[in-house]
């Protein structure tokens, strides 16, 4: 790990004007993927602004009647928090379905909204990564990529974004809500929060730098069934290879959202239409563009079956 | 981290506290400060095991490794240093986390429980008897890590925290199934799963 110079912050304000302070800087929240990518030198902060004690660790109920949660509520308090249980199912879902009851217990839900990716290039730093040192090429393209994107890739990176808790939050139409180094505030849909590759991989994110994540708002409630379903190659702590989380109304109509296959959460709002049609429509619809390789060219296949198990978990 | 060690030996880093760190990070950060500068450290007061303890240290230096390096506890272990294997686990205010993937300057005032807290050879936690007596270990490596998560576990669980085999979010029962969800970020590489969850079991009042 490089050296870094480490401070305390007790305000969303201190926190901003120490990010103004040190452009080069990073905000720490559970730590669970920065220190990872730190002890391998992928990421070398020079400084570190601990944000754990902001007081942004609380879920409050909205005047429009959603939920705000605050950037450091840790995975584990978000899941099992009786208003997202009763209430938003697909996000506890989402949540417990990813990494272990120790990372949950201090992955928050900005970390983990921001959390990077897994390509196993991007890990070896012996090894091209345009998202890891730009410009230097993609070693997945020609590599080991069964586990990468085949939605919305670009010939300079095929990553996928790791995250299951942030395909639920898709999936409910969540906002981003933050503060700039310079005090502004903003908030980001998220549908336009995660960045495609393009030719920029290594800029994952809407957010600028030093701009700091202060909650997610939830919209309120939209009833009906909710599910989250991850496929993976062993049964528990293991990341997806397609997961869909899904909301499915009595009268046929829904939601759903899939992860594994691209540089965000994936939902395509003009296959819901065909929801009714049932999962091979929607599928068709989603997975139109696909651009895959002969390792991960499964993934159509297990994204469309996945999704009838779906419908079928939804009818039981 | 450990890259930086190579040029000292595993002995000397285990023995060494503050200094041994400076010496041993020396080659790394050369590059980057002058030699006579001292990598930025943080001082940190945590409560171990009902003991108060103020530490200096490296500002890269893990919780883990302040327990073991700094507070010379060792029971927590290194398995994997990368929150992929639960060797490390210790309990921060209660609650199971891995000590390999948080700072020690981050738990300032925290009050810590490693193995050595959870109980005394003339006085077991009762996860800790349990294991003994169903031999719920072979090599043993990972066992203090178990026992601390099986701790926190059996708390979460108790306090209604659902897992993703819950068939229903609000009513999690407790099952062996449960169980091994739960304890999924425990990784045992002698295989002595069966008789952890029989340990666990036992001590949780769940049907094995
Ligand atoms: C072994 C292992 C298995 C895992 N398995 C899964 C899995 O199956 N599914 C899954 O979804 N995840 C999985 N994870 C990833 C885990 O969910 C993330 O590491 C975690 O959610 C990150 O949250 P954090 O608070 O620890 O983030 P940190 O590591 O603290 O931060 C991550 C990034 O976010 C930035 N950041 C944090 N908070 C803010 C903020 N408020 N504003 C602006 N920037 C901020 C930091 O600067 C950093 O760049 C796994 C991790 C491990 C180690
Ligand atoms: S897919 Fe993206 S992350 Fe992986 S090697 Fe290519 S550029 Fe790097
Ligand atoms: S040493 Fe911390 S999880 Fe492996
Ligand atoms: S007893 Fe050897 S690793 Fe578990």
């Amino acid at each position: 790990m490089k050296p870094f110079t480490y401070e305390r912050v007790a305000t969303p304000a201190e926190a901003a004007a120490a990010a103004l302070k040190n452009p080069k800087a990073r905000f720490i929240a559970g730590g669970t993927n920065l220190l990872d990518l730190m002890k391998l030198e992928i990421e070398v902060p020079p400084h570190l602004i601990d944000i754990n004690r902001l007081g942004l660790d609380k879920i409050k109920e909205t005047d429009q009647g959603g939920l705000r949660i605050g950037a450091l509520v840790r995975n584990t308090d978000l899941a099992a928090d009786r208003r997202v249980r009763k209430d938003y199912a697909v996000l506890s879902r989402a949540l417990l379905s990813g990494a272990s009851g120790q990372l949950r217990n201090k992955a928050t839900t900005a970390g983990n909204l921001l959390q990077r990716t897994r390509c196993p290039y991007f890990y070896d730093p012996t090894m091209p990564c345009n998202k890891r040192a730009p410009g230097s090429g993609c070693s997945a393209l020609q590599g080991f990529n069964r586990n990468l994107a085949i939605l919305g890739t670009s010939d300079q990176c095929i990553a996928t974004h790791p995250s299951d808790m942030a395909v639920a939050m898709r999936l409910l139409d969540a906002t981003v809500e933050t503060v700039h180094a310079d005090g502004r505030t903003r908030a980001i849909p998220i549908a336009s929060f995660h960045r495609l590759p393009g030719t920029t991989p290594h800029i994952e994110t809407d957010l600028a730098p030093g701009e700091l994540i202060t909650a997610v708002v939830l919209p309120p409630p939209l009833g009906g069934t909710h599910i989250y379903r991850k496929v993976r190659d062993r049964a528990s702590y293991a990341f997806a290879l397609v997961s869909v989380a899904a909301v499915l109304q009595r009268d046929g109509t829904g939601r759903a959202a899939f992860g594994g296959l691209a540089h965000k959460p994936w939902r395509v709002e003009a296959a819901e239409a065909r929801m009714a049609q049932g999962p091979k429509a929607v599928a068709d619809a989603v997975l139109a563009g696909a651009r895959t390789t002969p390792q991960n060219a499964f993934k159509t296949v297990l994204a469309e079956r996945t999704l009838a198990a779906v419908f079928e978990q939804a009818r039981a | 981290m450990d890259e930086d060690f190579i040029p000292v030996s595993r002995r000397g880093i285990l023995a060494g506290g503050v200094a041994t760190a400076t010496i041993a990070t020396a080659p790394a950060s050369a590059q980057d400060s002058p030699q006579d500068r001292p990598p930025p450290s943080a001082t940190t007061r945590l409560k171990v095991n009902g003991r108060t303890m103020t530490l200096t240290v490296d500002t890269r230096t893990t919780l883990l490794d302040a327990l073991r390096e700094h507070a010379h506890l060792t029971g927590a272990k290194k398995g994997c240093d990368h929150g992929q294997c639960g060797a490390c686990t210790v309990l921060v205010a209660g609650r199971r986390i891995n000590s390999c993937l948080t700072l020690a300057a981050m738990h300032d005032g925290d009050e810590i429980t490693t193995i050595e807290g959870l109980g005394r050879p003339d006085d077991l936690h009762p996860l800790q008897a349990a294991f003994v007596a169903h031999d719920s270990y072979q090599c043993g490596y990972c066992t203090p890590g178990q026992i601390c998560s099986a701790a926190g576990m059996l708390a979460e669980l108790k306090a209604g925290v659902p897992s993703h085999v819950s068939a229903d979010l609000d009513d999690p029962r407790a099952t062996a199934d449960e169980v091994r969800e739960r304890m999924s970020g425990n990784i045992c590489r002698c295989g002595a799963y069966s008789n952890i969850i029989e340990a666990i079991s036992e001590v949780g009042g769940i049907k094995a």
